[in-house]
């Protein structure tokens, strides 16, 4: 740390920053370079895009330890902060690398596309490091402008337009729904900071003022939207199917762990934990959310409407965590939506491989037989889905163990069963891929599967970790534990 | 114990032979059933300490390793052995080597997938046994089923999607509710003493109210159960049977059932007594209705492999008999129809393989008059047969005979009715026997068929011998059990004790009232 202390003359901590920083100059820098336009299969952009993300990854761990609060309080370092950065960090890296092949061989243009990359992945993190409710607002919106451009990126597609057009109009609401739920807590405790908002409640018999509890539940829509639960989850599989394959790893990680970073923010700064009010709603809505999830992922033949509904279904599980609360509780929420971003990305991201050029093979059909074809790929996809159903040994049943452990804890014994219940019913279709993989044979021309080395390395990467920490969590739980300390 | 860590070698010998093997070219079939013959019968041979070297009369684990896995949350990576899990992972050893070579005619494709997944899933299955941490017993329980639903959905027959994702399911259910009370006994503990553990001893240490005993047995009952698999939860077991490969039906009948009678001496029984206690009648009653359930459906099975499968139904019913009658006998019933069962029901699912190779029919009106071309193979299932049917002087006798006893020292109608089981057992046995071995040869293509290969033979006569030994000499089996058994069983009764003193106010629930019985009832 000590050749590179902050100058002394500012007061403003850059290497606090540094991410932020980082991710800035690559997506501006990613632009200005398209002036001198490189030949159409140059990897530059993606060169570029990985540097920002790796240099920003760098950067906050530089700061690791250091607690700062910047421009008047609305952009806090803390562990929280580091925790969420590096793994918004990690899911870019992963995308990029994911994207790598993928973007060439569906003729995307590049450098937009990983700007917009890079600019989603700050919104992320400007989510999760705010300590005020205009710059969550602000993070959440240059998030959400640049995925609905992204999942738009095919624009010859009508599916993606239509995905962009779905995802845009139902996004635009539930910011509407976020915004005003901002005004309502500021009319009820006259600022935006979320400290402030934490001393102004503490000494106030304003707990149960209706206009602060309508404003928290309207603020816990957006962040629903967000986050795809039931019942905000209406754009969820249309985007997600929609959008570039590769879009859609990304997003099904990053946004999702990025509204639950804000929701967990929120909820800790200004009110202090998980409010009372909220558990009735935030445990209904977690059933809901696991239930409809997995029981309409059974239903589907395309495997990215599948995932995309697995994915809902897993913003139930964190919910669970979240509605256990405490330290606990937003730790196991914590590492719970670390190990599903690896496993998710991993299981969009084997799909990027299916199919040549254009041509997208996404179909439960299409992997028919492909688990002897092509080992590696059969045995990413199995131990993604094996981990997504939360069966040992994976990362998956690491963080149900944990997040049902603490909502036991917590009391919430209705809520893990019915949980452990919903984990059975999504094995039936987990289960349904590896059948496809291994005991049925391909109908019709077989897939072809574009095997890049950037491709390679990120399912390997996706692999390694998910089978990592299945076995060996501990550090993992010690990270999150460690990072929501500074925040209760 | 002296420094060599005899049992992760045991669980992870496999598992590196699993790996290595998945790198071997993949068009080699003679060098993947080498090699994997090679791992399993070096696995065996590490085994095999575990019988001489155990020590029964001691209490508490032997060979133990302990190490921290997940200090977060106070897991740690725990084995330890005691009579039981020995033998049942001398079973494992023995049955997985035996299966794999018994494969070599059938499996003919995809070998390397296939000798793989045979070694993961010893690893699995050795795990489950050696874990004494509830979360790594649990991590090995649940991890392998993944090899074992591949087995069945890959190699198996021609419903085997639907046998494979129906076992992988039930399993799941009520493994999913045993994870609840492993968590629920977690933060029990933890509330009590304020250290996090997952450890078995603590637990069993721990006094638990009568009332939270009642919901915690369940979830684990319900998981036992259905892997046992008792009368209302076993329709699994026929499709899985039936459709599995030969190695997977023997793996699956002579070692994943045992998981569930394992489950319950191990952990359901002891750890909640009262609870055990109070579902007693429903338990016997179930098992009961299995042994009758099983033994008819058997009998009218036109497929051999099913009537297998429903005469597993019924011997595991035996063995639930046995360990709820609660005493000495019934326990080491129980105990031994579990090794015998192993034996007995893995050697029956060869021979099926053994016709089901050349003939490529399991049905039993497709054979008859076998003894003619086969006459090896018929004194050979001749032997195996009786054993199941549980004749004096063959292993099954040993297990029935005590868990009979048991049962009639504790109902004696209890007894009565399972006595009507045996009946029915030989009823099916022998009339399945007569229709395929004796009598004139009623199908011209079955005239040529050749008799057991040297292979073959060798598969057979270890478990000749172990049939024989058993059932003229037990003793050396049930010295190593019996003490271990008799721990369990006088552990079980301080717990009910204990537990009844919470429930009345008297005791305070302070972990450490109940400790582990020294040298217990041994001889």
């Amino acid at each position: 740390m000590s050749p590179l202390q902050a100058p002394a003359l500012l007061t403003v901590d850059w290497w606090a920053l540094g991410a932020v920083l980082a991710l800035s100059a690559g997506a501006m820098l990613l632009l200005l370079l398209e002036f001198l336009p490189p030949k159409p299969d140059s990897s530059r952009s993606a060169v570029l895009a990985l540097a920002a993300l790796l240099v920003s990854g760098w950067a906050v761990t530089v700061a690791r330890d250091a607690r700062r609060s910047i421009f008047g309080g609305m952009f806090v370092h803390d562990g929280f902060t580091v925790f969420f950065t590096l793994l918004f960090c990690a899911i870019g890296a992963v995308a990029v690398l994911l994207s790598w092949d993928y973007v060439k061989r569906t003729r995307i243009n590049q450098a937009e596309y990983y700007a917009l990359l890079l600019a989603a992945t700050l919104g992320m993190i400007l989510m999760a490091a705010s300590n005020d409710l205009i710059t969550i607002f602000l993070g959440l919106e240059l998030m959400s402008l640049s995925l609905y451009v992204l999942v738009g990126f095919r624009r010859s597609l009508l599916e993606s337009n239509e995905a962009a057009l779905k995802y845009f109009l139902l996004g635009a609401f539930a910011s509407g729904f976020l915004l005003y739920g901002i005004a309502l807590l500021y009319g009820a405790t006259g600022t935006t900071n979320l400290a402030k908002m934490a001393e102004f409640l503490a000494g106030s018999p304003q707990r149960s003022n209706s206009l602060l509890v309508t404003g928290g539940l309207l603020l816990l829509a957006g962040f629903a939207f967000k986050v795809a639960a039931v019942p905000f989850h209406m754009w969820t599989p249309d985007a997600y199917e929609g959008a570039p394959t590769s879009v859609t790893a990304f997003m099904s990680a990053g946004a999702k762990a990025a509204g639950f970073a804000a929701l967990l923010r929120v909820a800790a700064r200004a009110l202090g934990g998980v409010p009372a009010e909220w558990l009735p709603a935030l445990g209904a809505v977690a059933v809901l959310t696991m239930t409809v999830g997995n029981v309409t992922a059974l239903l589907q033949n395309n495997l990215k409407r599948m995932l995309a509904y697995s994915s809902i279904a897993h913003a139930g599980y964190v919910l669970v965590a979240v509605a256990a609360g405490g330290p606990d509780g937003f730790s196991a929420a914590l590492f719970y939506l670390a190990v599903y971003s690896f496993m998710n990305l991993g299981a969009f991201g084997a799909l990027t491989l299916l199919g040549r050029g254009l041509q997208e093979r996404v179909l439960l059909a299409d992997v028919a037989g492909l688990g002897f074809r092509q080992p590696l790929l059969g045995l990413a996809l199995t131990v993604f889905m094996i981990s997504l159903g939360g069966i040992p040994p994976t990362a998956g049943f690491m963080g149900k163990v944990y997040v049902f452990g603490t909502a036991l804890k917590a009391g919430l014994l209705p809520l893990v069963i019915v949980g452990v219940l919903n984990s059975v019913i999504s094995i039936f279709y987990y289960l349904r891929v590896t059948v496809a993989l291994y005991m049925e044979e391909p109908q019709g021309e077989p897939t072809e599967v574009s095997w890049t080395a950037p491709a390679r390395v990120a399912i390997l990467l996706a692999l390694a970790i998910t089978l990592w920490f299945g076995v060996q969590a501990g550090w993992l739980l010690v990270q999150a534990q460690r990072s929501v300390l500074g925040l209760m | 114990m002296n420094g060599f860590p005899w049992l992760s070698g045991l669980i992870f010998l496999p598992l590196a032979g699993a790996v290595a093997l998945a790198g071997l070219p993949a068009a080699a079939d003679r060098l993947h059933r080498r090699w994997a013959t090679g791992v399993a019968a070096a696995e065996f041979l590490l085994s095999l300490p575990l019988w001489w070297r155990l020590v029964p009369w001691q209490p508490g684990w032997q060979f133990v390793e302990k190490h921290p896995w997940i200090p977060a949350l106070g897991a740690q990576y725990y084995l330890g052995v005691d009579g039981i899990s020995a033998l049942l992972v001398l079973l494992t050893t023995l049955m997985t080597l035996v299966a794999i070579v018994g494969a070599f005619r059938a499996v003919g494709q995809r070998t390397r997938e296939f000798y793989a997944l045979m070694l993961a899933l010893e690893a699995g299955m050795i795990g489950s046994f050696l874990a004494l941490d509830l979360l790594l017993f649990y991590v090995f329980w649940e991890a392998m089923l993944i090899p074992m639903y591949l087995l069945i959905g890959v190699w198996g027959g021609p419903r085997r999607i639907y046998a494979a994702v129906k076992f992988f399911l039930y399993t799941m259910v009520g493994s999913v509710l045993m994870l609840v009370a492993i968590l629920s006994l977690y933060f029990m503990y933890r509330g009590l003493t304020g250290i996090g553990t997952f450890e078995l001893d603590a637990f069993y240490a721990m006094p638990i109210a009568p009332a939270a005993q009642v919901w915690l047995f369940l979830a684990f009952a319900l998981a036992f159960a259905i892997k046992v698999p008792m009368f209302p939860f076993h329709t699994w077991l026929p499709d899985a049977h039936v459709e599995a490969p030969t190695a997977g039906s023997v793996i699956l009948a002579a070692i994943l059932l045992k998981m569930g009678t394992y489950g319950f001496v191990r952990y359901a029984i002891p750890l909640f007594p009262q609870a055990s206690a109070q579902f007693t009648p429903w338990i016997v009653g179930l098992a009961l209705v299995g042994i009758l359930y099983g033994a008819l459906v058997s009998m009218v099975q036109p497929d051999l492999k099913k009537l297998v499968a429903y005469s597993s139904v019924a011997h595991l019913g035996f063995c639930m008999l046995g360990l709820y009658a609660m005493n000495s006998q019934g326990f080491a019933g129980a105990m031994m129809q579990m090794l015998n069962h192993g034996i007995s029901t893995g050697a029956l699912f060869l021979l099926v393989g053994v016709v089901y190779e050349r003939r490529h029919s399991r049905l039993i009106a497709d054979f008859g008059g076998l003894w003619k071309p086969m006459p090896v193979y018929a004194a050979v299932f001749l032997a195996v047969m009786l054993s199941s049917v549980g004749l004096p002087g063959t292993n099954g006798f040993v297990g029935e005979f005590l868990v009979l006893l048991g049962a009639f020292r504790t109902q004696i109608w209890w007894a009565v009715a399972a006595a009507a089981g045996v009946i029915f057992s030989a009823c099916y046995m022998l009339w399945m026997y007569q229709r395929v071995i004796f009598g004139p040869v009623t199908h011209e293509e079955n005239e040529g068929l050749a008799d057991l290969t040297l292979r073959e033979r060798l598969v057979f006569a270890p478990l000749l011998i172990l049939i024989f030994w058993i059932g003229f000499m037990p003793q050396p089996f049930l010295d190593r059990v019996t003490p271990a058994l008799d721990r369990t069983l006088e552990l079980s009764r301080q717990r009910a004790v204990a537990a009844r003193l919470t429930s009345a106010g008297i005791g305070t629930p302070v972990p450490g009232v109940v400790t582990r019985v020294p040298a217990g009832g041994g001889r």
